[in-house]
């Protein structure tokens, strides 16, 4: 049924990706491929895999952002344009899976009831049984998270592992996501967005977890953690001494007087 | 967005279909004449034609059918259920038509078009085309296309197109009606043009809703850029929703449809509608058919920069 649940669910499922974190090893990407390709269900595929034409689908990915930090009163000054780059780059490595979300519009457009959104705790799935692989669902969601498994003729997405999560046969510390579980950095937390008592509501709300594209109206489940403001080492050029204070402090003022 | 060939004959085909069947829905054509016969019959087939392209675009057609179940929440659903609804009055006027000369239908539908039928066929073909085009102006995430211009552009290129092609069967039965039909389709078809020359503008004047940066949502750290693609090569969101070779020769290919669409059938209707007072049906035949071809190109092309030109907010990921 592709209609969104009626009423909010009682768990709210979803991740939460810390950017000042993730230092961009892909073990989160290749996790995910060999558990969804490995584990049940049919298999991820890749097109030309040994070749130089190689792609596949994959439901995570890592992309990685050069953020330069902009004066931005010089940047306001200047009628909005870049009037100059201060600062030196930062690298930010940028996970991206599906966001789960509450207004998912790749649910309401399916034609078929393939794309549906849990009711018990949110999590959007694919009935592959169903999908006809039109591909609407991937033009309805701003963010990417659909794919077309070219092989399968249908479309693929991040399952937030529900195939682990409510598993009985795996340990414990196993029912989580694949790419919380392998994550080396603890970059990537698995937790229940409607208990603010859980892991993941806390984490948000001490670190100011964001939506992405908030513009676009799909109210994301998954939350992300900006990277955290940084005195960065090139900020301050070597010559400067700033901040020097007693002995050097009086020693800086003599000499500049002379 | 990549523009698929069978999305693109899709709507074209079916648009025309549909826009000709409002046009016999609107009784102006003899329901006696062989070629009123042969209008039905084009616009099934034009309709089936472009339903049977659409299902060239699925990979797993074999289960088209539960495309129709979802009609209270898709629009691609909705589609699905109201082409085939509408092949019902479709049929059925169609079909009193061909037998308006014999003396049931003579006694049931005087003037050999049933009423209530013909109506439920405009209403069926103008809500079909209309959640057509409703499939991509729900989505948000392609701000070119989410505007109310572009189901007006859809039903004005629909209209003009039915009323093109009605006026050829009326040239063909040599139907006086076809002059007021010419003159109809030139004015619908500079409404048409009109009306995506004003979508186009729009589009060509849109800041982005979604950037890099509030994809990312490091705006506030500094201007964002890509540094490294997810992977080397491309996949498939960067197939489908990032294509390049619209946006190069847009403006060029954009004057070419104007020029086919807009401009030659602004010369070829009214000399076609004005050969109807010299008695010149033959005439009127030749010039309403080329200026179809024309129409044609015009509308094709357009399709095709509607699809090519078009940014998808998934862009903003990949630093554009």
């Amino acid at each position: 049924m592709t209609c969104l649940p009626s009423q909010p669910s009682p768990k709210r499922l979803g991740l939460v990706i810390d950017l000042d974190v993730c230092v961009g090893c892909h073990a989160c990407v290749v996790n995910c491929k060999e558990w969804n390709t490995g584990g049940y269900g049919a298999a991820l595929s890749d097109q030309h895999p040994y070749g130089a034409d190689v792609s596949g689908a994959w439901l995570n990915r890592v992309h990685s952002y050069e953020v330069t930090p902009l004066d931005l009163l010089m940047g306001a000054s200047a009628g909005g344009e870049v009037a100059a780059e201060v600062g030196p780059a930062r690298l930010v490595h940028f996970p991206k899976s599906c966001l789960h979300c509450e207004d998912a519009p790749c649910v309401t457009v399916c034609p078929t009831g393939a794309s549906y959104k849990r009711t018990e705790d949110g999590i959007v799935l694919v009935d592959e049984d169903k999908c006809i692989g039109c591909g609407l669902c991937a033009w309805a969601c701003p963010y990417g998270a659909r794919e077309m498994d070219l092989a399968a003729g249908v479309m693929k997405k991040c399952t937030l592992c529900i195939d682990r999560i409510y598993n009985e046969s795996l340990e414990e510390e196993d029912r989580v996501p694949a790419c919380v579980r392998t994550c080396p950095t603890n970059a990537r937390h698995f937790g229940d967005f409607a208990d603010p008592a859980s892991n993941v509501s806390v984490m948000v709300a001490e670190r100011g977890g964001v939506d992405l594209m908030p513009e676009q109206g799909t109210r994301p489940v998954n939350k992300y953690l900006p990277p955290r403001e940084r005195k960065m080492l090139g900020a301050t050029p070597l010559e400067s001494v700033e901040g020097a204070t007693g002995f050097f402090g009086w020693l800086d003022k003599m000499l500049d007087r002379y | 967005m990549h523009p698929a060939r069978s999305i693109i004959v899709f709507t074209v085909l079916s648009g025309l279909g549909y826009g000709l069947a409002f046009v016999l829905g609107a009784r102006l054509l003899n329901p006696t004449d062989v070629a009123t016969h042969l209008a039905f019959v084009v616009a099934l087939a034009l309709i089936s034609a472009g339903l049977l392209a659409s299902t060239f675009h699925l990979r797993n057609p074999q289960r088209a059918w539960r495309a129709l179940s979802q009609w209270r929440s898709s629009w691609l659903s909705r589609e699905g259920v109201m082409a085939i609804l509408t092949f019902v009055p479709l049929i059925w006027v169609g079909g009193a038509t061909f037998f308006a000369q014999t003396a049931t239908v003579q006694e049931f539908y005087p003037d050999g078009y049933p009423f209530w039928g013909s109506l439920l066929l405009q209403m069926g073909a103008a809500v079909t085309v209309l959640c057509t085009s409703m499939i991509y102006t729900q989505l948000r995430s392609v701000d070119a296309w989410h505007t109310w211009l572009t189901p007006a552009c859809f039903l004005a290129f629909s209209l003009a197109g039915g009323l093109l092609l009605a006026s050829i069967f009326a040239f063909l039965s040599h139907n006086p009606v076809a002059s007021l039909l010419a003159g109809l389709a030139m004015a619908a078809n500079l409404l048409a043009w009109a009306l995506k020359c004003f979508w186009r503008l729009r589009m060509k004047s849109l800041s982005p809703t979604s950037t890099p940066e509030s994809a990312t949502q490091l705006g506030r750290l500094g201007k964002v850029r890509q540094f490294e693609p997810p992977h080397m090569t491309g996949n498939y969101l960067t197939n489908e929703m990032m294509f390049r070779v619209g946006r190069k020769h847009g403006n060029a290919l954009f004057a070419i449809a104007v020029f086919f669409g807009a401009a030659l059938p602004g010369v070829l209707l009214p000399l076609a509608s004005m050969a109807v007072s010299y008695d010149s049906y033959g005439a009127g035949l030749i010039l309403s058919v080329l200026a179809l071809a024309c129409h044609l190109v015009g509308v094709f092309t357009e399709r095709w920069l509607f699809f090519a030109e078009a940014r998808h907010a998934v862009s903003s990921f990949y630093g554009s």
